[in-house]
């Protein structure tokens, strides 16, 4: 890997880890809690092991010219393996969470497996291990063909990448130790924040520096897409992750904010870290590897701008629905249901886009799981959306809030949209980026998609049951005029459902093991098609990528 | 508007900035106000700051994860306002860094927990919930009650706290560490200091019921029997307000 490197990106990279390694080892001297010091551990291991990875190939001779007449993958595909691992790990811990709802006893008697440091774990583990490394890996791939310009170095998107993996790692064992800062999608403490900072800089500045370099005279949907993502993402993050550290050397902080500013503060990050992590990006990685693998363009241009400027603006309203009837101020409260329920719009926008970009290829969805899986993304996309602006209505949200209703609610999205858009885009990217026919196994492909829908529907019914069954249950009230349920009344009931979410679950993870073996298996096989897409190269101009230019 | 876009897209930091400009609005609107407006936290004078205590055992709470099965946010809604009290005013959470309002209900709202139970029951619970409600599917917390408090450092949380806005005193600062041991430890010679720094209504006793040490069970059993009860400007309220509860 290091060989592929110039020879002053060899120094910077040995210079950067050696950085790293000391930061590493002064947190591990200094550490005034057990935990803090650990992570200097883990730290300077990190940066030793990067030195050794560039030391290992120090001394090569520069790489050839003829590269620059390529696109850079590597970090792609180094980025792919990574987000299937996270997956399977992510999804692993969402099952054992699971079951330990149903069986509480299915843990051991050590803190580090208990219920709430393990779904941190399961949250961080899926959403930012899994998803922020496909999104990463596919951000990489789509902006050089839609640029058709190479990357501008060979540097910056490994420090990205390898970055970006370390703050998951940090904020992961740091859970299982007690590290956090508590807010949802924000738990990591300080110092795995601002490392962040740095990694998520140097992405942005990456993205702009290859869009400045491109061969279209137009950036193309998707890249507004991952831009949008990646610029909100690094506004909200630095806002609601201020904080003020207890010392130096040690890991705990207090937030920058209190109670009801606070709680605003977080749910406007939290709202967004859906918008613009869970969406935004994954509505990038849509726009290209949909119409790209149905061989049809984009169906409207049009719907396509709508679509991203109404989510962009509207999205940033809705974080106060998570806190209706609260002692958050009411106007607050209504600003962010009206503006939930608009969000509609743009959101079925870009639904709608997708789908009808279909026409005239549904043989192809019939026949191929790879784009049936986007198909499938797009339509749960769809209905997510619908059902988040229905939930967001202050008296709907009376009944749903706080039940398992939106748990069901998150998991429509997180498994039928995010994870099968970010599957079937795998599944087409794999076998471009290794060069490869086709997946090792079309089968296999199948068995995932069906075992994923199958895992999907079973989990969201279930915990429509539960939420509906448990908000009712709360507010019923019998003849006498009092509470007709005690609270233990409905966690009885919520059993059954309990164990089926768990079953729907395992079938959902059994599937991305099986995703995770296919692939593996078509990076190992031997024979490489040596016929290159004739398209996949940087500057001169190719009609493949035209056809991804609007229809308009 | 399309010709307007169909140029903008051929520039990146034109295109950068719109996305910057678009997407802030929201949030600016939104968030801003809640800083500067007057009645967004009401007025109750007799307010009261967490003890080293208390605090120690909010942040085992936090660390526990304790937040994702339990809100402490009651909404106002008549069967909420009935099941668990009172509802939730803004200023009961105003020292609340951050804030643990939560979002999912797998077990009970614990806004107004302080004062339901005895410290033995949250003892017996925590150590092993299925024990004292057979149903439950709460984890055990055993290494609660083995592991001896860290009370050191409660000095740095104080200072931390009050730089982020809450008044403790001096006095309370360097006392931090000596009050966290005095609050459990009911017949020792630091019991007094917390009373006079903290007021008459402090709670002083050993939490565990094992007066010999100060445990993390010590610190969370403390910080669950003041939740609700920092000030009484909720009970004061009136009883039910929106109706959605029916
Ligand atoms: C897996 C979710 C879960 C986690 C995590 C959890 N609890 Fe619970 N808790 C429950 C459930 C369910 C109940 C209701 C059954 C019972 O009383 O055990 C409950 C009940 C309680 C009660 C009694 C409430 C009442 O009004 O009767 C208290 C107090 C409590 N928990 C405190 C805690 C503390 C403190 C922590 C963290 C150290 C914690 N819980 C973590 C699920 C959880
Ligand atoms: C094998 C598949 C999965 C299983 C079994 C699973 C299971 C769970 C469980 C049991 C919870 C806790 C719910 C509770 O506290 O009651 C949870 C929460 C959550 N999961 Fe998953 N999950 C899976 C996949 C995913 C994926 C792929 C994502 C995102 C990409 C995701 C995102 C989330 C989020 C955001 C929450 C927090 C929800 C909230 O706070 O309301 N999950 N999951």
């Amino acid at each position: 890997m290091a060989s592929l490197l110039t020879k002053n990106e060899r120094q910077l990279a040995l210079g950067i880890s050696i950085l790293l390694a000391l930061v590493g080892l002064a947190m591990a001297g200094a550490g005034d809690d057990r935990a803090y010091a650990a992570h200097g551990i883990l730290i300077m291991v990190f940066g030793v092991g990067t030195a050794f990875l560039t030391i290992s190939g120090y001394h090569a001779p520069e790489p050839p010219e003829g590269r620059l007449a390529q696109y850079y993958d590597d970090p792609s595909k180094v980025g792919i393996v990574l987000a299937m691992g996270w997956a399977v790990f992510g999804m692993f811990i969402g099952d054992w969470v699971a079951w330990l709802l149903a069986y509480p006893e299915m843990t051991f008697d050590a803190a580090w497996s208990s219920f709430g440091r393990l779904r941190p774990v399961h949250t961080t583990g899926v959403i930012f291990g899994f998803g922020g490394n496909a999104l990463i890996a596919t951000s990489f791939h789509v902006m050089q063909r839609t640029s058709r310009a190479r990357m501008p170095d060979q540097l910056s998107p490994w420090f990205v990448l390898l970055g970006y993996n370390l703050f998951c790692i940090l904020a992961v064992s740091g859970y299982f130790m007690g590290l956090t800062q508590s807010k949802e999608y924000a738990e990591p403490e300080w110092y795995a924040d601002i490392w962040l900072v740095i990694v998520w800089v140097t992405y942005l500045v990456l993205y702009l520096r290859t869009l400045a370099r491109r061969q279209e005279p137009h950036i193309y949907v998707a890249n507004w897409y991952y831009l949008a993502f990646i610029l909100v993402v690094a506004v909200l993050h630095i806002v609601n992750n201020l904080a003020m550290p207890i010392s130096l050397t040690q890991a705990k902080s207090y937030s920058a904010f209190a109670g009801v500013q606070d709680a605003m503060t977080q749910w406007w990050y939290g709202h967004n870290a859906v918008a613009f992590f869970l969406t935004a990006g994954f509505l990038g990685m849509l726009y290209y590897y949909l119409p790209k693998r149905a061989g049809r363009p984009i169906y409207s241009y049009r719907m396509s701008i709508l679509g991203f400027w109404g989510i962009t603006f509207f999205y940033m309203w809705a974080g106060s629905h998570h806190l209706h009837y609260t002692a958050l101020p009411q106007w607050v409260q209504t600003l962010g249901m009206t503006f939930s329920v608009m969000l509609l719009v743009p959101s079925w926008l870009a639904a709608a886009n997708a789908l009808l970009t279909l026409n005239g290829a549904w043989h192809k969805v019939r026949d191929d799981a790879t784009l049936r899986f986007m198909m499938v993304a797009a339509l749960f996309y769809g209905l997510s959306t619908f059902e988040g602006s229905f939930m967001a209505i202050r008296p709907v949200n009376s009944l749903s809030h706080y039940t398992d209703w939106t748990v069901g609610h998150v998991h429509a999205g997180a498994l039928g949209w995010v994870a099968l858009i970010t599957f079937g885009s795998i599944y087409a990217v794999v076998p471009w980026l290794w060069k490869r026919q086709g997946m090792y196994s079309a089968k296999l492909v199948e068995a995932h998609f069906w075992l994923a829908l199958v895992g999907t529907l079973i989990y969201v019914f279930a915990m429509w049951n539960s939420g509906i069954i448990q908000g009712l249950m709360w507010r019923t009230y019998n003849e006498s005029g009092t509470l007709a349920y005690s609270f233990i009344d409905s966690l009885i009931a919520m059993h059954p459902y309990y164990v089926a979410r768990a079953i729907g679950g395992l079938f959902f993870l059994i599937g991305a093991v099986i995703g995770s073996y296919n692939i593996w298996m078509t990076v190992r096989a031997t024979r490489e098609d040596s016929r290159e897409p004739i398209a996949d190269r940087p500057v001169p101009a190719v009609a493949r990528d035209r056809a991804l230019q609007s229809g308009e | 508007m399309f010709g307007f876009h169909y140029r903008l897209e051929r520039r990146t930091i034109g295109f950068v900035l719109a996305v910057m400009v678009v997407s802030s609005i929201g949030g600016f609107v939104e968030i801003a106000p809640l800083f500067t407006i007057d009645e967004t936290v009401e007025d109750a004078p007799d307010m009261r700051m967490y003890t080293p205590l208390e605090l120690a055992g909010r942040n085992i709470y936090i660390r526990e994860g304790c937040y994702a099965c339990h809100s402490q946010m009651i909404r106002t809604l008549r069967d909420e306002v009935e099941r668990y009290g009172p509802y939730s005013l803004a200023v009961e959470s105003k020292y609340d860094h951050p804030m643990l309002w939560g979002s999912k209900r797998t077990g009970p709202d614990l806004a107004r927990i302080g004062g339901k139970y005895s410290d033995a029951w949250q003892v017996a619970h925590l150590m092993d919930p299925r024990a004292v409600v057979p149903v439950s599917v709460m984890p055990a917390y055993t290494w609660l009650g083995r592991t001896a408090l860290r009370i050191d450092d409660l000095g740095l949380h104080l200072t931390a706290m009050r730089r982020v806005g809450v008044p403790y005193s001096d006095d309370m600062i360097a006392n931090a560490s000596a009050d966290a041991y005095g609050q459990a430890t009911p017949d020792g010679d630091r019991a007094a200091g917390v009373v006079e720094r903290y007021g008459d209504a402090t709670h002083v006793r050993s939490f565990d019921g094992d007066p010999s040490r100060v445990t993390e069970m010590d610190a969370i059993v403390a910080y669950l029997q003041i939740l609700g009860q920092l000030t009484d400007a909720a009970g004061k309220q009136e009883a039910v307000t929106t109706g959605n509860g029916q």
